[in-house]
């Protein structure tokens, strides 16, 4: 054997996926044509084999128990619901959907149109329940190293990535679009996947799973902002306590000069605090952000502080400083010299960290798919694609992901968005174009189907459907 | 979890679709309404696990044939063996070139055993199981390029004929070819019969030594093929006239031996748009376009 292909030899990998056990060389499929190596790995490629070949191939379907809460502007939710996993897609498209179902539901033909959509243009939206700093806004974020998106905008109490997207998918270097490919697949079939974020933290993200944050995993999302915690918990302080701090690295509360504090009549305490006062007893920017206290990068909260006005404090103030989450909490006495010394926290000020900690929400990712269906997905579904796209635009068509709702962009084309945790397990594969395959149903009337330039031809009913063996879903679902 | 196959209807409502690793089988059957039932069930039944029964022996069947003894234990297993067993002698051959059409057949049996039918096939990728009961018929369209579209010609195959087996072989199909042939089809009495002759006369067809033909060893391209280092055809160049006209006849003395040994029934050797026949006077030649694209 030449060192060429004994080189060659090594790349080869093993496929499972059946007792055939296929050794495959890169580039090539196995027996089956349906399973392939991808640069080394084993990759899914049968909606493109489907697609090359005229024969109609019968697709294994899933059902799939819908129990949303579609109003049924039309009718009710089928029984059965027909999902596309699995269904296998055409693309480019010029061929009917590989499954266009119809039943009838209370005397009404339904017609369920069921396709695995390849998605270049997608993605997936992030929400990270967390304070604590993971990188500055428009930060690049990595996985195995190459940029796969960005930080964007924060929300209320969680820190947003913004991953994928075409031109991470194929805009880039070949590996650039493999990794996207990989993490997005990986992040909407819910599994764990470490983003490092240029100037910030690494973060494990797993759809449904508290995050985790430079190794620690995060427990709760922020009561409210440090402001706001004074606003709820000033009454439950009033007489406990001279002065309470909730150190915040949006916006940091201060008891005394607070509003709500002012209206309980707590008189001032000379504190002074770092940052850039916002209006009385707010501050913003009391120290850089961080994975310490509060989403900033403090481990000692007086740090924030300045030293007390001598005119006004007093030795034996007593003072209680806690992050909006009440992880962070200490409780100081000032001395003499009017320095705040840590003591042992009274049990009724302890109680109150702890409703603030039970009021905060446990903090989870959250991961939504966004794709488009293009123009070649909606010609697999009818003959004059913009018609679907009127067609849901008007709500006469139901559009779902693996039966989940989604939520679809008003705007030029079918462009939506669902929560990855509702969908059956492993509903996602991808291509090696690189792109996302993603289930996708459109359910209309029959006559609605047809006025929009349904392939009526191969619609099916869905009896004919029952007989076919049926695979058992995991439904990963919402977890608590 | 035991893995089970794929099985589902087509589009149609009308032909089962079983497909398990590497297999991929179509089936269809006419008879009675319980009867075309029990047939069905019992098809998908013997159909679970088969490939597991296979693969167990995957090895073995991986190796040339002994033409005389047979070590093998499966029922499918020794029935790829018989197949192939007539030509391991003077051939290499290796019991995988007849798997396609000992699964059909097989499956094929299993439906029979369940009920009686009127006519039944199980395609499996090309490579046809038919049963005809008295005075019924199938005509079955050919086609020499699977990876285009268009029916080459139509041939007829009646109860009264003894071919129940058809197979093609050839160049562009998933298994690879030492031959350059297009497509060659063969009607056998049996669909794993078939399956073997037409990969021996697929190979058959061929011009040794030809600078227009591209070969590459088989496990460079599939590192566990049966085939090991032997050369297959990857591209086949321009051929002239007479060049055509001889790598078709090097086939078609091998097909008129078979014939002659009662091996096959006929068989249809195409090759860069030319074509030889051998005992096939039943082929009509009429035009692709009155053909509607169904087996039956």
């Amino acid at each position: 054997m030449s060192d060429a292909t004994a080189a060659a030899g090594g790349d080869k990998i093993r496929c499972d996926a059946c007792p055939v056990m296929c050794y495959i060389k890169p580039g090539a499929a196995g027996a089956c044509d349906r399973y392939a190596n991808h640069d080394g790995q084993l990759v899914r490629v049968d909606p493109h084999i489907v697609l090359e070949r005229t024969v109609s191939h019968g697709g294994r379907l899933v059902p799939f128990q819908a129990g949303g809460d579609w109003d049924g502007t039309l009718v009710r939710e089928p029984e059965m619901f027909v999902t596309a996993i699995g269904a296998g897609t055409t693309y480019p498209d010029y061929k009917p959907a590989p499954f266009i179902v119809s039943s009838e539901i209370d005397g009404v033909d339904m017609v369920t149109v069921v396709t695995e959509g390849i998605f270049s243009y997608c993605g997936v939206k992030v929400k990270i329940d967390t304070d604590r700093y993971l990188g500055p806004e428009t930060a690049t974020v990595r996985a195995q190293g190459e940029a796969i998106g960005h930080v964007t905008t924060s929300e209320y109490g969680s820190q947003m990535l913004s991953l994928g997207g075409v031109h991470h998918l194929t805009g880039g270097s070949k590996k650039e679009g493999r990794v996207t490919c990989d993490a997005l697949m990986d992040l909407s079939n819910c599994k764990p996947v470490e983003l490092t974020i240029d100037g910030g933290a690494t973060v494990v993200v797993q759809a449904g799973y508290p995050p985790i944050v430079n190794g620690v995993a995060e427990e709760r999302m922020r009561v409210g902002c440090g402001s706001a915690t004074i606003g709820m918990f000033a009454k439950q302080w009033h007489g406990k306590v001279d002065e309470v701090v909730v150190v915040d690295d949006h916006i940091t509360g201060v008891l005394s000069e607070h509003q709500a504090g002012k209206l309980l009549d707590i008189p001032d305490t000379g504190i002074k605090m770092k940052g850039r006062r916002s209006t009385p007893g707010r501050y913003f920017q009391v120290a850089e952000p961080g994975t310490g206290w509060g989403g900033t990068k403090i481990s000692d909260p007086l740090s924030v502080l300045g030293p007390f006005d001598p005119k006004t404090a007093k030795p034996g103030m007593t003072m209680l400083m806690v992050s909006t989450t009440g992880e962070h909490a200490a409780y100081y006495e000032l001395d003499e010299a009017l320095r705040p010394v840590e003591k042992t926290m009274p049990s009724d000020l302890r109680l109150s960290v702890e409703r603030i900690q039970e009021n905060c929400e446990p903090a989870l990712c959250t991961v939504l798919f966004m794709g488009g269906a293009g123009g070649s997905l909606r010609a697999g579904v009818t003959d004059n694609p913009v018609r679907l796209t009127r067609s849901v635009k008007d709500a006469l068509t139901r559009v779902t992901s693996g039966g989940a709702p989604v939520y679809v962009w008003p705007g030029g084309g079918i462009t939506y968005m669902v929560d990855v945790t509702q969908m059956p397990a492993g509903a996602f594969g991808y291509v090696p174009t690189p792109a996302l395959v993603a289930p996708i149903e459109f359910t209309l009337k029959l006559s609605d189907y047809a006025a929009l330039g349904g392939h009526m031809d191969y619609v099916r009913p869905l009896a004919s459907l029952k007989d076919a063996e049926f695979r058992p879903m995991l439904t990963p679902g919402r977890r608590a | 979890m035991k893995r089970l196959p794929q099985i589902g209807w087509l589009a149609d409502g009308k032909r089962l679709h079983l497909q398990d690793g590497p297999i991929d089988l179509i089936v269809a059957c006419e008879g009675g309404a319980a009867d075309m039932r029990a047939a069905y069930a019992a098809a998908a039944r013997r159909f679970t696990g088969l490939l597991d029964e296979l693969c167990a022996e995957l090895n073995e069947l991986r190796q040339a044939a002994d033409p005389q003894r047979c070590t093998l234990k499966g029922v499918v297993a020794r029935r790829m063996h018989a197949a192939v067993a007539p030509f391991a002698a003077d051939h290499f051959i290796t019991p995988m070139a007849a798997v396609a059409g000992s699964v059909a057949e097989k499956i094929l049996g299993a439906m029979l055993h369940a009920a009686p039918l009127d006519r039944a096939y199980v395609n499996n990728g090309g490579d046809i199981a038919l049963h005809l009961a008295a005075g019924k018929q199938f005509s079955i369209g050919l086609i020499d390029r699977p990876d285009r579209l268009g029916v080459m010609r139509t041939l007829v195959i009646e109860a009264d004929d003894a071919a129940r087996g058809i197979a093609t072989s050839g160049r562009h199909g998933r298994s690879f070819s030492l031959g350059i042939a297009d497509a060659v089809t063969v009607l056998a009495r049996t669909a794993s019969q078939a399956d073997a002759a037409a990969t021996i006369i697929a190979n058959a067809v061929d011009l040794s030594g030809h600078p227009a033909i591209v070969r590459r060893p088989a496990n460079e391209l599939q590192p566990d093929s049966d085939l090991g280092r032997r050369l297959v055809t990857r591209d086949v160049g321009e051929l002239s006239h007479s060049e055509i006209a001889r790598a078709l006849e090097a086939g078609a003395a091998c097909a008129r031996k078979l014939l002659a040994a009662g091996l096959i029934e006929g068989a249809t050797l195409r090759l860069l748009g030319e074509t030889t026949e051998v005992g096939t006077s039943r082929i009509e030649r009429r035009p692709a376009h009155l053909f509607d694209g169904r087996a039956a």
